[in-house]
């Protein structure tokens, strides 16, 4: 029988059935941070129970944490609710001997960028975390989940989740894409296509000639937003890409381990005349950079049209959707898109935080200024690494002559834990993913864009095309 | 864990699509390491006209009266009827523990999104999907003058409203069992411990590399 690429990784990791009918499904890698797993230790505390397998976890605090004044460490937290959280991921962590890069780890980053820099994240395996972008790791042929945090406390004491099989959704993006277009762009585009629970259900696998096309950070921001279309996971299937992404990292095996992992890993990939539950295709030769005007990511139009009229919608529910989002975003139907002035960029998050998307952010404001009409616009790499990298190649000192403030890593104003954030009605360009009411900070208006949009968009003032600045 | 059997209350008529986590709990009260006080908080953006943050005096918040949730007539509310996609968005089970605490304890929708859903069933939070015409229906019964009285039976899996025909409703025969018998969740895996050690031996010989840094 012919297997997609998810039934072959669910085969792969079925332990049984409970009497209940739900499968155990086994989990190989499970990722901690602050804010989704106190609640979850406590609940190990209160039954007497300890985690299964140790080696299975890996922690690091990220949404929480201050994206400036690192030096001063955990004392250096001004907020005290946020501090006790993260001293408290520190407490856990040292108390179940659960292997944490702290606060002042130069490793330190958000989870799924942690993940796949240190190879944590490897081919066919089951992946979860407690959070909802966790479908990041599929770009790797992984089963990448977000989970609440029972859940979280289920896999820390039983090294299993408990669910039923998803259904099969193929996405694919053919051609190639066109200069400033980029892989945020791709997947904007699809979840406009798909709307906010299109794949709900359903583990969507990425294919098509633009999809392999991408490097592993193009594929993370694109599975790393399944999430928005309502997907639990996303994958890409493994590819010569894949394997030499992963060489030499940290966690990744090597020497014999290597070859032997490599000869499975080849075998990620759907068989061919798999069958999918459901079936889209995009064309990549036609896309253009994608912005969203709403609050939710199904939103989007492209970035030279023009803010729509609620009734491009036929459904009475999704019209009065708009209606409500224009009157929070403060936007009149009709407006082009690039004339949107703006108050603050933000470049970095799960989605776009990666060395490949600050190099681009920088190829494109070298030797520019930002427009001195925004109130700030600041560069959160991923991770401490890939600040040091970025550092190495001189991309800080870019984005500083350009007028862009240099962060030390984390979440940030992706969904404004910290101090990064909005302020009412504030509008704001951002390379994250969330655009939902007061997801940036009470009353914000964010426009979700690719660090390049972000970058024409500063440089302007206003949301801009990319294209107009290569 | 208690057990959830039959409910009687009142339902609240929320008309938005597409309601997310990020609402019905802002990320602002997910910097306790607690369980409980997020129901004050509960829909925080929209319950009130003033900023919310941790601490603030409830009693001296400035209320959106426009809001349903503000509505004379759906004070004490424990049923919520929704819209399509109710829960999409973060995975935090936050959500799911303001809108218990607040004294929700079923979400009566035409979908949910995947992880909302799960996160209920942990939390004795009951979700029940119906046919979009069904909902309709009980939008137009829930916005009359007063508040409609629901009785949701998870044994005979039906809703009783008074002046209309029951409303039967489907439910996955485990989740239902672990809710009425109010299972822990933990302890179901745990009954499957040998299993789950006999496969971690043929996974870890099958799969060695995934198991090499277990001990560094």
């Amino acid at each position: 029988m012919t297997k997609t690429l998810y039934d072959k990784i669910w085969d792969a990791h079925v332990v049984g059935q409970r009497s209940d009918g739900a499968t155990i499904l086994y989990i190989d890698h499970h990722l901690l941070h602050e804010v989704t797993s106190p609640q979850a230790f406590e609940g190990l505390r209160l039954t007497g129970r300890s985690p299964w397998r140790l080696g299975a976890n890996l922690a690091t605090p990220d949404h929480n944490v201050p994206t400036q004044n690192r030096a001063a460490g955990v004392e250096g937290i001004e907020d005290p609710i946020a501090r006790e959280q993260i001293i408290t991921l520190d407490r856990n962590c040292n108390d179940f001997g659960i292997r944490q890069f702290d606060m002042t780890d130069p490793r330190q980053g958000i989870v799924h960028v942690i993940g796949p820099e240190q190879g944590a994240t490897l081919p066919g395996t089951t992946i979860v975390c407690g959070d909802s972008h966790t479908s990041t790791h599929g770009a790797f042929g992984a089963l990448a989940q977000g989970i609440g945090t029972s859940e979280v406390e289920h896999v820390l004491a039983t090294q299993c989740l408990v669910q039923t099989r998803s259904q099969n959704l193929r996405v694919e993006v053919t051609g190639r894409l066109q200069q400033g277009v980029y892989a945020k762009d791709i997947v904007l585009a699809i979840i406009r296509l798909l709307g906010t629970a299109g794949a709900t259900g359903h583990t969507i696998e990425y294919t098509g000639s633009a999809i392999r096309s991408l490097s592993m950070e193009g594929r993370m921001t694109v599975c790393n937003m399944s999430i928005e279309a309502g997907a639990r996971a996303g994958l890409v299937a493994v590819d010569d890409v894949t394997l030499s992404y992963l060489e030499g990292r940290p966690f990744a095996p090597d020497g014999e381990l290597l070859e032997r992992a490599e000869r499975y890993w080849r075998g990620l990939v759907s068989d061919p005349g798999a069958e999918f539950d459901l079936s889209f295709e995009l064309d990549a030769d036609e896309l253009k950079p994608q912005v969203s005007w709403g609050t939710n990511p199904e939103l989007v139009v492209d970035i030279d049209g023009v803010v729509p009229e609620p009734d491009i919608f036929d459904d009475p529910e999704k019209e009065e959707m708009a209606v409500r989002a224009l009157k929070y975003m403060g936007l009149e139907p009709g407006a082009p898109m690039t004339e949107l002035r703006l108050d603050r960029v933000f470049i970095g998050s799960c989605t776009n935080s990666r060395i490949e998307d600050l190099r681009i952010a920088a190829d494109l404001v070298r030797g520019r200024k930002i427009s001195s009409a925004l109130k700030s616009a600041i560069v959160v790499p991923g991770s401490g690494l890939v600040k040091a990298e970025a550092e190495q190649e001189g991309l800080d000192q870019i984005f500083s002559d350009a007028g862009f403030e240099w962060r030390d890593p984390g979440c940030s104003m992706c969904l404004a834990m910290n101090a990064d954030r909005l302020y009412p009605e504030e509008r704001a360009a951002s390379t994250s993913n969330r655009n939902f009411e007061g997801r940036q900070g009470y009353l914000g208006r964010t426009h979700l864009v690719s660090p390049a949009t972000a970058v024409a968009s500063a440089i302007a003032g206003r949301l801009a095309d990319p294209r107009e600045f290569m | 864990m208690e057990s959830f059997s039959v409910h009687r209350g009142t339902l609240v008529p929320l008309d938005r699509a597409n309601v997310d986590t990020d609402q019905i709990i802002p990320k602002q009260f997910l910097k306790s390491i607690k369980r409980t006080g997020f129901g004050e908080n509960l829909f925080d953006a929209w319950r009130f006209i003033d900023e919310g943050e941790i601490g603030k005096n409830p009693n001296e918040r400035k209320i959106n009266r426009e809001f349903i949730f503000n509505d004379p007539r759906y004070q004490g509310v424990s049923i919520l009827l929704g819209r399509r996609n109710f829960g999409c968005g973060s995975s935090r089970e936050h959500a799911v523990w303001a809108l218990f605490e607040f004294g929700i304890r079923c979400v009566i929708a035409p979908s949910f999104a995947d992880i909302f859903y799960n996160n209920c069933f942990k939390n004795r939070l009951l979700p029940i999907v119906l046919k979009e015409e069904i909902i309709e229906y009980l939008f137009g019964l829930a916005t009359g003058p007063q508040a409609l009285e629901v009785e949701v039976n998870l044994e005979t899996q039906r809703l009783s409203v008074e002046t209309a025909d029951d409303i039967p409703f489907e439910i996955e025969p485990g989740r239902k069992e672990a809710l009425i018998l109010g299972l822990d969740d933990i302890g179901m895996t745990f009954m499957h411990s040998d299993e789950i050690r006999e496969f971690e031996v043929r996974h870890r010989e099958s799969m060695p590399w995934i198991f090499s840094h277990d001990q560094t």
